[in-house]
């Protein structure tokens, strides 16, 4: 049975669909290939100008952005503040914590709210799979996911693919791609395995059966029974992040356990190709998902990431106050 | 029970006549006399001009005993912002139905007598259809204290159900299907390990697995299913399997018949028309509980109700404001409504693939859920009452939400184009909804004013 037709009252499914120009960054899936190189591309010329101090003075047509983080996330929140400075943007911040939400106002009634204070931009984190694609259905805004529960991370996928991009100059195609921990939590890795794919990459998967998703090969990947056989010639290497509660929900018998058969160890790292490097989208487990040699090891490019990071925010940005400018011409 | 359908302004005195309908078995053409809320006289069709009270064109027209709803939330008490029993039962007659089983998971729950007889009163008043209120199995649905069965049925309960939740603990609902074995009245039950469930808002699998949304495998609902009919062949109890949606649940069902145990099971049109993949992207109306499933569940049920192992069809319509649904995905309530739609889903997905006939279709929607539940059986004979339904089973029509007689408007199905549906419904012999395009000539105009035929 056709289910798209079943659905022609419901809103487009994103606004970067099928659309060629999309509003929204929802997430890696459904954005088009040229759009994910062409925002690589400016993230790598926004990363050239900071480090060299060279940062445009003029704003881009005065873009309004908002961060409303409903969950805390020092590092992303700290990345998009600095990428809205070196943008020029204006920028205003919302958390969560004491504000309206607690007190029962939904979060479409909150970001309407923000939104009628004519913000062009509202970067979204939200413990809710989904939400960012909510909120863009129903505000004028442009909405950039910041991370929506479990499901997709865009500006962290853009930030492993530009830091893939430069180990390995620039090919995508044929590379091997090991994805190691708790795939079923992971926002990361979903934003990952989409970008990656698009790119040409190949995924590889591992990690304990309980923090596997149902029919995890449906996402476009193979899975591998051990950290061993996923790293085995691969040509880089991203280590989960473990949370704690997975133990306490019954899906891990111990940190200790969870080391000694998913850590990436400097044995395990060694069965990768000569070159390949190692990820972590932080905060790192040292000990856990990832030994304290390996993350602070010639392989390691954990800080390229953190750098990265604020590159491709800038590049997202500029990107959001292209889409404004057309919108208006 | 229907005194207040006159509020609908179809009250009808003296005789009524339904002229030149199709008789839904043996497609006779034939002319229905009713007098009193009872069906008086049925013949073949005569096209002479026919004196009567109230004349009802029927030509080209199904006509059928009233559809039964074994499942639904009509949500009052207490949480009439959903659904009142005046709007719920609007919506059944809508569709089709003159009678309805209501779930008793209110705000307060139907568990004593009080509010099973204030249900009633209620649906005396306002309704525009038979109400029968379920009572609850334990007290405050909490699963622990068994409800007064004994009483609750003779106040007038016709099955007992937690739905909603299930009945997790396993000697309780041991305990339940042996205290109520001596009433003969089913044990709805809502199967869903609870364990199992966990956090999750969809059916497991690969759409949840790429939404990022935490999934409920169908061994949630299965486990139980198995559970409860093994606890059946223990107690010889009276097992009613609700809203069943995926494969090993009809094992469960198809291997309980053939221990000859005292089990029914029931599915509901979502299952058979969409899968999992109608989430899409995040769809809060395609969030139900069981969840939509995979497609090869999908066609279970289709098997399932064509081989006869399902016994009827609900809807459990489920309404919800539009607030509540407008959330994320997690956020948003389980639930469907399906009053309005039922017997169009059951044709387009049923009867035009070629999967049942219309006869059998109908029937599993009136005297099946009848015999499911013990209520007296309705019939197009003579001394039965008048509780009839005209259908209109080529009529293309499309979903439309907004012009539901429900309060609840969360269906998947808005904008999709359908066949089938409910000219005119009859209940007690009274004209509880009738669509505009259905001539109904009153008094001097049909001629007479006397008489049956
Ligand atoms: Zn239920």
């Amino acid at each position: 049975m056709n289910h798209a037709r079943l659905h022609p009252h419901a809103p487009a499914p994103s606004g970067a669909g099928a659309s060629s120009h999309p509003r929204h960054l929802l997430g890696l899936e459904h954005l088009q290939r040229e759009t994910l190189l062409a925002l690589l591309e400016d993230a790598a010329k926004w990363r050239e100008r900071a480090r060299t101090r060279e940062l445009p003075c003029e704003r881009p047509r005065g873009v309004t952005v908002c961060n409303a983080f409903f969950e805390d996330s020092t590092r992303t929140r700290i990345s998009f503040e600095l990428a809205e400075q070196r943008v020029g943007a204006t920028r205003v911040s919302f958390s969560a914590s004491g504000s309206s939400v607690s007190k029962g106002e939904t979060l479409l009634d909150t970001a309407r709210v923000i939104a009628a204070m004519n913000v062009d931009v509202l970067v979204v984190r939200h413990p809710s799979s989904g939400s960012a694609a909510h909120l863009a259905r129903h505000l004028d805004a442009i909405v950039v996911n910041g991370g929506d529960g479990t499901h997709e991370h865009p500006t962290q996928g853009l930030l492993d693919l530009l830091t893939l991009r430069d180990a390995w100059d620039g090919r995508f195609e044929g590379r091997r791609m090991a994805i190691v921990g708790d795939i079923a939590h992971s926002r990361v890795a979903r934003s990952a395995i989409h970008g990656l794919r698009k790119l040409g990459a190949t995924i590889t998967v591992a990690g304990p059966a309980t923090l596997l998703p149902a029919e995890v090969e449906s996402l476009g990947v193979r899975v591998a029974h051990s950290a061993d056989e996923a790293l085995e010639g691969a040509d880089a290497a991203m280590a989960l992040r473990i949370q704690r509660e997975r133990m306490e929900c019954g899906l891990l018998p111990s940190m200790g356990e969870y080391a000694r058969e998913w850590g990436l160890n400097a044995e395990r790292v060694s069965r990768m190709k000569p070159h390949a490097v190692v990820m972590h989208p932080g905060p790192m487990n040292r000990g856990v998902e990832i030994a304290p040699d390996v993350a602070d090891g010639e392989r390691s490019v954990i800080f390229d990431q953190v750098e990265n990071g604020v590159a491709v925010r800038c590049a997202v940005l500029e990107w959001c106050a292209g889409s404004l400018a057309k919108a208006a011409a | 029970m229907v005194r207040g359908l006159a509020r609908e302004g179809g009250r009808v005195s003296g005789v009524t006549i339904l002229q030149g309908a199709r008789h839904w078995k043996s497609g006779a053409t034939i002319d229905v006399a009713m007098r009193d809320g009872a069906i008086v006289e049925v013949r073949p069709s005569q096209s002479a001009e026919i004196k009567s009270d109230t004349l009802i064109e029927a030509a080209g027209r199904v006509l059928a005993p009233g559809l039964v709803d074994l499942h639904v939330h009509l949500r009052e008490p207490g949480q009439t912002s959903k659904e009142s029993i005046a709007t719920g039962t609007r919506a059944a007659a809508a569709g089709g139905f003159t009678a309805v089983a209501c779930m008793p998971n209110t705000n307060p729950v139907v568990d004593n007598v009080a509010w099973v007889r204030w249900v009633l009163e209620r649906a005396a008043e306002s309704g525009h259809c038979r109400v029968h209120p379920i009572a609850v199995v334990t007290l405050g649905q909490k699963g622990e204290q068994l409800a007064e069965m004994h009483a609750l049925a003779a106040a007038g309960a016709v099955a007992f159900s937690d739905d909603g939740r299930p009945v997790m603990s396993a000697a309780i609902m041991r305990r339940a299907l042996e205290y109520s074995r001596p009433l003969g009245l089913p044990i709805v039950c809502h199967e869903e390990d609870l364990t199992l469930k966990g956090d999750g808002h969809m059916n497991e699998g690969a759409v949840a697995t790429r939404l990022g949304i935490r999934g409920i495998p169908s061994q949630a609902e299965s486990v139980m299913a198995w559970r409860d009919v093994d606890l059946a062949a223990l107690t010889r109890g009276r097992v009613h399997l609700a809203h069943l949606s995926c494969a090993s649940s009809f094992e469960a069902l198809r291997h309980a018949r053939r221990r000859g145990l005292n089990v029914t099971g029931e599915t509901c049109p979502h299952y058979w028309m969409l899968t999992e993949e109608a989430v899409g992207d995040y769809d809060t109306h395609a969030k139900m509980n069981p969840p939509l499933r995979a497609e090869h569940d999908r066609l279970a049920t289709i098997e399932a109700i064509v081989d006869g192992t399902i016994d009827c069809l609900t809807t459990d319509h489920a309404p919800h404001t539009f607030e509540e649904k407008r959330q994320t995905f997690d956020a948003a309530p389980f639930g469907i409504v399906g009053l309005e739609t039922a017997i169009a889903l059951t044709v387009t997905g049923l009867v035009e693939p070629g999967h049942l006939s219309l006869a059998r279709a109908i029937e599993l929607w009136t005297d099946a859920p009848r015999r499911v539940f013990g209520l007296p059986q309705v019939s197009l004979e003579v001394g039965s009452p008048a509780d009839l339904v005209l259908l209109e089973p080529e009529e293309r029509w499309t979903v439309e939400p907004a012009a539901f007689y429900s309060k609840g408007r969360n269906t998947p199905f808005g904008g999709m184009q359908v066949r089938g549906r409910a000219a005119l419904t009859m209940c007690g012999g009274r004209i509880t909804h009738a669509l505009p395009a259905v001539v109904i000539r009153r008094g001097a105009e049909t001629g007479a004013a006397v008489g049956a035929m």
